[in-house]
């Protein structure tokens, strides 16, 4: 009899009746799943911290003897691993410097300007960027041997700059999308001439995004191995003499080692979060 | 006038130059050398030999599509793990979401193969965790976990899952939450809100996160060498080995390109449907 007025009172109670009973009753799943892979994530890395202060003889570091903190004062034991950690950070820093300009130079061109073959270039940047580590490694390679040019140090910055210059740009141009024209007019305005703006009030403000990218080419390069792998001839990297020593043995020296970038990292990231929160 | 409209070309041409030397030149090399035919000792000479990727591709059948299969797998796995994650995080991650993202990204400090010898070492048959088991009875004697295909699956999904987090979390983290309060207004169950609201929404960063963890690890043959033993190699492997030690190089980059080839018919596939710019700007978050 009264269908047509009981029907809009019931879905009026129950939507609002649901939200109230929710918070209390149901157990947070998501949050322990989270904890559940976070947890895995950490497995290797903590075993690979405890194993730097084991007291072990020789290079086979795979039982717990004790615990000691010898291989921090011995880090540098191994001579050909130290070289190779320094080859390693020299290639990094030189990516950093020559990616972390150039691709901010393009990525200004993509964020600011129209010009042909921006399409283009976009597509270039895309393929780079998803195109995996051994098809670009081959290909270098490829090109290497038929240009005859010798594998080594300057072949491994080429490389490393070729994969780590997309990212630069694509962080750069993410930044110089979101920047107010209107701040250069007013610098025009006021008769600050074209490179007098881009000095004192485009660069300023891009900066932060200069420095993402160059860390992140950084970070790329140190930790590469398969590019590497290919296009590094005689020369040793970190990533390379692991990889080497991995049937004779891997001395705690390179857990000491790779706990130290770890650590170092960590920091770096801590002190990101806590900038980025303070600014806010 | 002119001067002005030369600006942006100067600005892209050393970043453009860079791309066009180091990487369209040298697809472009390997796609010459591919067709080449000799050895090393005689020298390469250019001869279209296109049956060099009919032997390739008839010789390392196997190789390729196991290491699709594996990158599949892998692909499959971090989506499990990584969608209630980026889920959880955007929705209730509250004023910690970037704490939860730094952790997610925290283990990748440590050098990917470093991370991956450290699986080995933990999952070894008489390592930390397996030897404990065994020693306290809780797992057989013979129980190895190493040098099978789910060790490399899960070391693949392992070292890649953050690239299937990020872009989820990226267009999650955007999404209006009065979405899906409007669609419990209509009336939707739970299930209905996810499957009509909160999935079509998330489903370009499923299809980004679901690109950048299929190609590198289909790719990929650190975790097959280090994890897979010898009957799980990966076309990674098979490239490396003809490239470096065996100095088979038409052999090697006509794998190489079949391997590209597969791989850009899914991104172009997916880049189509999606839009370049789109896709990148994911990758970028």
């Amino acid at each position: 009899m009264s269908t047509d007025t009981a029907h809009p009172v019931r879905p009026d109670t129950t939507p609002r009746a649901a939200p109230a009973a929710r918070p209390r009753r149901r157990i947070d799943w998501g949050k322990y799943f989270t904890w559940a892979v976070l947890a895995w994530l950490f497995v290797p890395i903590t075993f690979m911290i405890a194993f730097s202060f084991n007291d072990v003889s020789g290079r086979h570091n795979v039982r717990w003897e004790g615990f000691t903190l010898r291989w921090y004062g011995q880090a540098f034991a191994y001579r050909d691993l130290t070289e190779a950690l320094l080859y390693s950070l020299a290639i990094a820093l030189l990516t950093m410097l020559i990616a972390g300009i150039i691709g901010s130079l393009l990525g200004l061109a993509l964020g600011r300007h129209r010009f042909h073959g921006k399409n283009s270039t976009n597509v270039v940047m895309f393929a780079a960027i998803s195109a995996p580590e051994v098809v670009i490694g081959a290909a270098l390679l490829s090109l290497f041997l038929l240009a005859g040019v010798k594998a080594g140090f300057v072949t491994i910055v080429i490389a490393h700059v070729m994969f780590t210059v997309s990212f630069v740009a694509i962080t750069v141009r993410a930044r110089v999308i979101t920047l107010d024209p209107k701040l250069e007019e007013a610098a025009r305005d006021l008769g600050a001439g074209p490179w007098t703006t881009f000095r004192l009030v485009t660069l300023p403000m891009l900066t932060p995004a200069i420095m993402a990218g160059g860390l992140l080419a950084f970070a790329l390069s140190i930790d590469d191995y398969i590019i590497t792998s290919f296009v590094s001839g005689e020369v040793t990297t970190f990533p390379l003499w692991i990889w080497g020593s991995t049937r004779v043995g891997i001395p705690p020296q390179v857990n000491v080692m790779g706990t130290l970038i770890f650590v170092v990292g960590v920091l770096l990231a801590v002190v990101n979060v806590i900038v980025a929160r303070r600014r806010r | 006038m002119v001067k002005r409209k030369l600006v942006p070309y100067l600005l892209a041409l050393p970043g453009w130059s860079w791309l066009a030397l180091f990487f369209v030149a040298p697809i472009a090399g390997m796609l010459a050398l591919s067709l080449t035919t000799g050895d090393v000792i005689t020298g390469f000479r250019q001869t279209f030999h296109v049956a060099n990727y009919v032997d390739a591709i008839a010789t390392y059948w196997e190789q390729i599509s196991r290491s699709l299969l594996y990158g599949g797998s892998a692909t499959v796995v971090c989506l499990l793990l990584g969608f209630p994650m980026a889920y959880w995080i955007a929705f209730r991650g509250g004023k910690h979401k970037s704490t939860y993202l730094l952790l997610i990204l925290l283990p990748f400090f440590v050098s990917f193969v470093l991370r991956t010898i450290s699986w080995k070492f933990t999952l070894s048959d008489n390592g930390v965790v397996l030897g404990t088991l065994k020693s306290i009875g809780l797992a057989p004697d013979d129980l190895a976990v190493l040098n099978s295909a789910p060790a490399v699956v899960l070391g693949l999904a392992y070292n890649f899952l953050p690239f299937m987090v990020l872009p989820i979390y990226a267009v999650l983290e955007r999404m209006d939450p009065r979405l899906v309060e409007a669609a419990y207004d209509l009336y939707a169950t739970r299930t209905q809100a996810f499957l009509r609201v909160i999935l079509p929404i998330a489903l370009p960063g499923v299809f980004a996160g679901g690109l950048m963890t299929f190609i590198p690890t289909s790719a990929d043959y650190v975790n097959a060498s280090v994890l897979g033993g010898t009957h799980n190699t990966m076309v990674g492997n098979i490239i490396r080995t003809e490239y470096l030690v065996n100095n088979a190089y038409p052999t090697a980059a006509a794998i190489t390109f079949t391997l590209m080839g597969l791989l850009l018919l899914g991104i172009f596939s997916y880049a189509r449907a999606l839009g370049t710019e789109r896709v990148m700007e994911v990758q970028a978050r």
